[in-house]
């Protein structure tokens, strides 16, 4: 199959996701389920990672920018921008695309191969929407929290790593990080994140729904779906940068 | 009733079942047999609308079946119960919340009328004390049973079931091959049964279809299957030694 078809495969399928729920009640449970699985589960990743990123950021910046005719704020500041423009979204996007995508392609991949989906439809219930939907809807709405965890924990990162190292002081950083701040960087941020959250778990679920085989195609299913996110991410990041920033 | 008339189906231009005419009747076991590969699952998986079919027609009672629309092929589907090769319990959920599933979704009953009558479905395949197990938990068989619990629970009308007993012991295997036709009597339901078990066919078949390399090769009972001249059909039937022995013995008496 061409990547036309791929794309039109997957409108398709994306209208039987939002076509009206059966049940809603029965929806509701199922996204509570997706929260904790995809969102919960997701937080120490997140934690450990922005900490760490948010340190080295500092430190790079610091680094390179030993010179005295550059102001010692200005490190906070490289790192809050970093970390709001790009870290906290995006490549914290492209890390969950591992994650909660491999996890969402072998979980529906399987359930097709063992019939579980043939199971779903035989009794009437439309399988993509009951499958898919509680995912998409959990995943967009937990994500903006991760993206502002990792925004904070990210910026923690770098003010206590600047100070073990004792590249600036407390004050610079702080000063740093408040300097010529714009509040709008958080809100491209968050609708980034959350529109990267629709391409991981629809893109994912889309490659899991129509596995066929065994567990080998399984697997490939994942592979697929981690690296099709990634991309996808990467160029929307252009797309929504070029469209909410210039 | 269930009727297929002239139904073609292929993949990718590989043609996997060719011109099938066949009448499945109520409250009896139908039994589709064939060897592996011949279509018998695209087969079951074309009359219940799982696979869209080339041309043709499937008549349920007196509905056409590929005249619905999406939300008519629902409603219609919530008469049927199927049982699949490998049971397809969802893997999630307990077996109690398996055998709950449909009522949850279709039905407005309180929890405790749904709980009571997903008990009385998996006592009557004699699942008991198996309530809050995983289907990784349970053996093969229980599996198979838990599924056609959760195949009766909301009264289908029709029900099918694609090999029920692969993968089981003899004994077991025949459990649940007179536990389908109980059920299919009890609830007077058009019930078709996929298999390659000669046993099942002497067991339960009410009427036999033979299926080979994708066309109806023979239909009848489970009476007359031995007096076939089909050679297919006799190939099939006395495949296995024993069979063949039986069958010589038949012959000099
Ligand atoms: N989704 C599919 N896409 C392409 N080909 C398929 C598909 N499903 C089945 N086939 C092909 O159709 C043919 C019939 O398969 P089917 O599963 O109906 O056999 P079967 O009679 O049920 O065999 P078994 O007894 O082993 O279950 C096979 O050649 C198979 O490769
Ligand atoms: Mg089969």
């Amino acid at each position: 199959m061409n990547l036309l078809q791929h794309i039109g495969k997957y409108f398709i399928l994306l209208t039987h996701v939002f076509s009206k729920p059966e049940k809603l009640k029965i929806y509701y449970k199922e996204t509570i389920k997706e929260i904790d699985k995809l969102g919960l589960n997701s937080i120490w990743i997140v934690v450990i990672i922005s900490f760490f990123m948010g340190a080295v950021i500092t430190m790079q910046t610091a680094y390179n920018t030993e010179n005295p005719i550059y102001p010692k704020y200005l490190i906070g500041l490289t790192a809050r921008d970093t970390l709001l423009l790009e870290f906290s979204s995006t490549i914290v996007a492209l890390i969950l695309a591992g994650k909660i995508g491999s996890n969402i392609a072998s979980e529906i991949g399987t359930m097709r191969v063992t019939e579980q989906i043939d199971a779903l439809e035989i009794m009437g219930v439309n399988s993509a929407s009951f499958l898919i939907l509680p995912k998409v809807v959990a995943t967009i709405f937990f994500s903006p929290f991760l993206c502002l965890l990792s925004m904070f924990i990210g910026i923690m990162g770098g003010w206590i790593a600047g100070i073990a190292t004792g590249v600036m002081t407390s004050q610079d950083y702080i000063y740093g990080i408040q300097y010529a701040f714009i509040p709008y960087y958080i809100v491209y941020a968050l609708i980034k994140s959350a529109f990267f959250a629709f391409l991981i778990t629809s893109i994912s679920s889309y490659h899991g729904y129509y596995s066929y085989g065994g567990s080998l195609e399984v697997g490939q299913s994942s592979t697929k779906a981690v690296v099709h996110s990634s991309i996808s991410i990467l160029l929307f990041n252009v797309i929504l940068t070029q469209l909410l920033l210039s | 009733m269930i009727e297929v008339k002239n139904l073609y189906k292929s993949f990718d231009n590989k043609q996997v079942l060719n011109d099938i005419n066949v009448l499945f009747e109520q409250g009896k076991t139908n039994l589709i047999i064939g060897q592996s590969g011949s279509g018998k699952t695209v087969l079951l998986k074309s009359i219940v609308g799982l696979h869209d079919i080339d041309s043709g027609q499937v008549i349920y009672d007196d509905v056409i079946f590929n005249d619905l629309n999406f939300k008519e092929k629902k409603g219609l589907r919530q008469q049927i119960g199927m049982l699949f090769q490998g049971g397809a319990l969802f893997d999630s959920s307990t077996v109690e919340e398996n055998v709950m599933f449909p009522l949850d979704m279709f039905t407005e009953l309180s929890y405790a009328d749904k709980r009571e009558r997903a008990n009385e479905c998996l006592k009557r395949v004699n699942i008991i004390n198996a309530n809050e197990l995983f289907p990784a938990e349970i053996s093969g068989g229980m599996k198979k049973r838990v599924a056609i619990a959760r195949a009766i629970a909301l009264n289908p009308k029709y029900l099918f079931c694609d090999e029920p007993n692969s993968g089981l012991d003899p004994i077991t295997a025949l459990v649940i091959d007179d536990l389908i036709k109980e059920i299919t009597v009890e609830y007077n339901m058009t019930t078709i049964v996929n298999t390659h078990d000669m046993n099942s066919v002497m067991e339960i078949g009410d009427k036999v279809i033979f299926i080979y390399e994708g066309s109806k090769w023979w239909e009848g009972t489970k009476e007359d299957i031995f007096d076939s001249d089909n050679v297919e059909l006799n190939n099939f039937i006395f495949a296995s030694k024993l069979s063949q022995k039986i069958k010589d013995l038949k012959n000099v008496h």
